[in-house]
């Protein structure tokens, strides 16, 4: 399928294996990918099929063995690892399970991070980095520290770090898991407005089967391989969680 | 960014005064044994900088200003003689027993000095006259002699008292100040005629011979004519004889290498507990580390983070370590002792080692970081 303008991430027959000799073991054999903008995309699938390491080879933090990776219109396959940094540092936002705050730092100061690494001045960063805390739902509380806030109100903190940039491309690696079902719905949805609202592509790998109904597409996984990428219709969300 | 990497390592309370403390111990240690060695280097050299004189004439065989070895009275006129020397005059510099009112007896250098032209004088008279140096019996004792010639329950002594040298009287005249010497004894100035009546009869009495290079000369040609033309006898000017005496100690005693042993013992414990404790840092802050790097800092980046935290600790451990160390100066010159000489090169020194020791502990956590894998992140 060729980049659209809607496409926010194309990849093509990706291979990645671990190790050598006997203890190799092949995490993706010919994983194909798409996401678009403007979505918010789930992969899923059971454990160790390859999730983490497909969503890392598309946010330029792994390199593939074999295979091509456009992401925003740019082959990341073809870029020198310093570009690839520079890229990731502009263009994506990402979001942990274990959310990843600095503990010495302020909320503001954790929200600021990646704004200052593109250079924008302190004052400049700390602006934006209050005004994403409130759109998070954390007016005011942008002198506490994470070890204040309980888990899904760091985990909006990270979400307001992922965006601070304003990033067309949004990675989160389970970030439900760490939640309890409530907090992580209000994370989901919140994420979903993030895709929706900015025209934002948002890559969501999960295996908690509570978050499919956020999805507007779900890819599945299984044995290094994604086997659908399909709209999330009421029928596709049955045959998974069937 | 420079800013939060600060706040993450302050924050870090317990390994920043770990890293603190390691630092400034290290800059307390070097500072503080160099500036004592450099002290009691200074002692070795306290002739030289008590009796000042241009340039000196001692018998051939010496190689430091604490070991004169006795020259023949008539040595004076044979270096007078040199053409380039404007004028010579002898100097007699010995230990000898003083006598204390309580009948103890107590070391002093004892300097006798040319009587009409009092070359190598005292610079600096603290109490009385300079002059009645030349009054028979009379001397002219030190600052350390007010504590060294003081009996044990009486009052350190005064202008106008009397002691006895080798059983001949002694009046004080004026009190001088000047630099201790390694041995600790005090001195006591007198003229040279004078400090023959008082030290024992010997067949050969002169120590060196003072000179003054004749005008358009400098020491160095004047020490050299000296040297071309005398036999049994050499010329020093006052930097060379100072400068052979310094090295003389350092080749000849165990003082340097004690020294050397401490002085790197605190290079070794300082890059030992700042390595240790700041790649413990970065250990423990391994994954922040790496998401920073997943959100695209560069490994250059992240790299002059740490080498910023490092630094700016070291400059602090060393600000307090230079602090603390000249505070001990300062107590020391109180007390007059330990010596303690802390030159400028010191200070710079101490801190290019500080520097040092903060990029060899960088570079352990430098490694560390670049090697780590942005995608760690992902991983549980
Ligand atoms: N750094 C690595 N070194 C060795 N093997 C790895 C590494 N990363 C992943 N693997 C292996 O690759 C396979 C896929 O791992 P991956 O983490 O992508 O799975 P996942 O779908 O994210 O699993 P989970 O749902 O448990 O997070 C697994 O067999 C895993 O053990
Ligand atoms: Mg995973």
């Amino acid at each position: 399928m060729p980049p659209s303008p809607t496409t926010a991430v194309a990849a093509f027959r990706i291979t990645k294996g671990f190790g050598s000799g006997a203890a190799r073991t092949m995490a993706l054999k010919g994983a194909d990918f798409t996401a678009a903008l403007g979505e918010l995309q789930l992969i899923v699938g059971p454990s160790g099929c390859g999730k983490t390491t497909l969503l890392s080879i598309i946010a330029g933090t792994l390199v593939p063995d074999e295979g091509k990776v456009l992401v925003l219109g740019e082959e990341l396959t073809q870029m020198s690892k310093g570009r690839v940094t520079d890229f990731r540092r502009r263009n994506i936002g990402f979001i942990f399970q274990q959310f990843n705050l600095i503990p010495t730092l302020t909320l503001v100061e954790n929200a600021s991070v990646p704004l200052l690494l593109n250079g924008v001045p302190r004052s400049k960063a700390e602006r934006a980095a209050n005004a994403m805390l409130e759109q998070v739902g954390l007016a005011g509380r942008g002198q506490n520290y994470p070890r204040q806030l309980s888990g899904g109100q760091q985990q909006r903190v990270a979400i307001a770090r992922a965006l601070v940039h304003d990033p067309r491309l949004v990675i989160c690696d389970e970030p439900t898991s760490a939640l309890d079902r409530e907090t992580g719905h209000s994370v989901m949805g919140l994420l979903k407005e993030v895709a929706r609202k900015a025209d934002r592509s948002v890559i969501v790998v999960t295996h908690d089967p509570r978050v499919y109904d956020f999805a507007d597409r779900i890819a599945e996984m299984e044995d290094g391989r994604v086997l659908t990428n399909q709209l999330a219709s009421p029928e596709t969300l049955h045959a998974l969680h069937g | 960014m420079f800013h939060l990497a600060l706040k993450m390592l302050v924050g870090d309370r317990a390994k920043f005064f770990m890293l603190l403390g390691g630092l400034f111990f290290a800059a307390l240690l070097m500072t503080q044994q160099c500036a004592v060695f450099f002290g009691l280097l200074s002692w070795t050299t306290s002739h030289i900088s008590n009796i000042r004189s241009k340039v000196w004439v001692v018998e051939a065989k010496v190689e430091q200003v604490n070991e004169l070895k006795p020259l023949r009275d008539t040595d004076v006129s044979r270096v007078r003689s040199v053409a380039g020397v404007a004028w010579a005059v002898p100097l007699y510099v010995s230990v000898l027993q003083a006598r204390l009112a309580d009948g103890n007896f107590k070391p002093i250098l004892c300097v006798g000095l040319d009587s009409t032209s009092l070359v190598g004088r005292p610079a600096t008279i603290l109490e009385g006259r300079l002059e009645d140096i030349r009054l028979p019996n009379s001397v002219i004792i030190d600052d350390l002699a007010l504590q060294r010639l003081k009996t044990p329950n009486g009052p350190p002594p005064k202008v106008g008292d009397i002691f006895e040298i080798n059983d001949r009287e002694a009046r004080i005249v004026a009190i001088c100040k000047s630099d201790r010497a390694f041995f600790g004894y005090p001195y006591v100035f007198t003229t040279y005629d004078q400090a023959l009546q008082f030290a024992p009869r010997q067949r050969k009495m002169l120590s060196a011979v003072l000179a003054e290079p004749a005008p358009g000369l400098t020491p160095q040609e004047t020490v050299d004519r000296i040297n071309a033309s005398v036999t049994g006898m050499k010329a020093w000017t006052e930097d060379t004889f100072y400068k052979d005496t310094i090295i003389w100690y350092f080749k000849n005693t165990g003082i340097p290498i004690s020294f050397g042993v401490t002085i790197i013992l605190g290079l070794i414990v300082g890059i030992a507990i700042s390595g240790q404790t700041f790649y413990s840092f970065v250990l423990e802050n391994l994954k922040n580390l790496g998401a920073l790097k997943a959100m695209g800092a560069s490994n250059f980046k992240l790299a002059s983070m740490l080498v910023v935290q490092v630094m700016t600790v070291g400059l602090i451990g060393y600000g307090l370590g230079m602090g603390a160390a000249s505070a001990f100066g300062a107590a020391a010159a109180q007390r007059g002792n330990p010596p303690f000489y802390l030159p400028w090169q010191l200070v710079a020194g101490v801190l290019a080692v500080i520097l040092f020791i903060c990029l060899a502990a960088a570079s352990l956590a430098i490694i560390k970081v670049s090697r780590l894998e942005a995608a760690v992140v992902f991983r549980g």
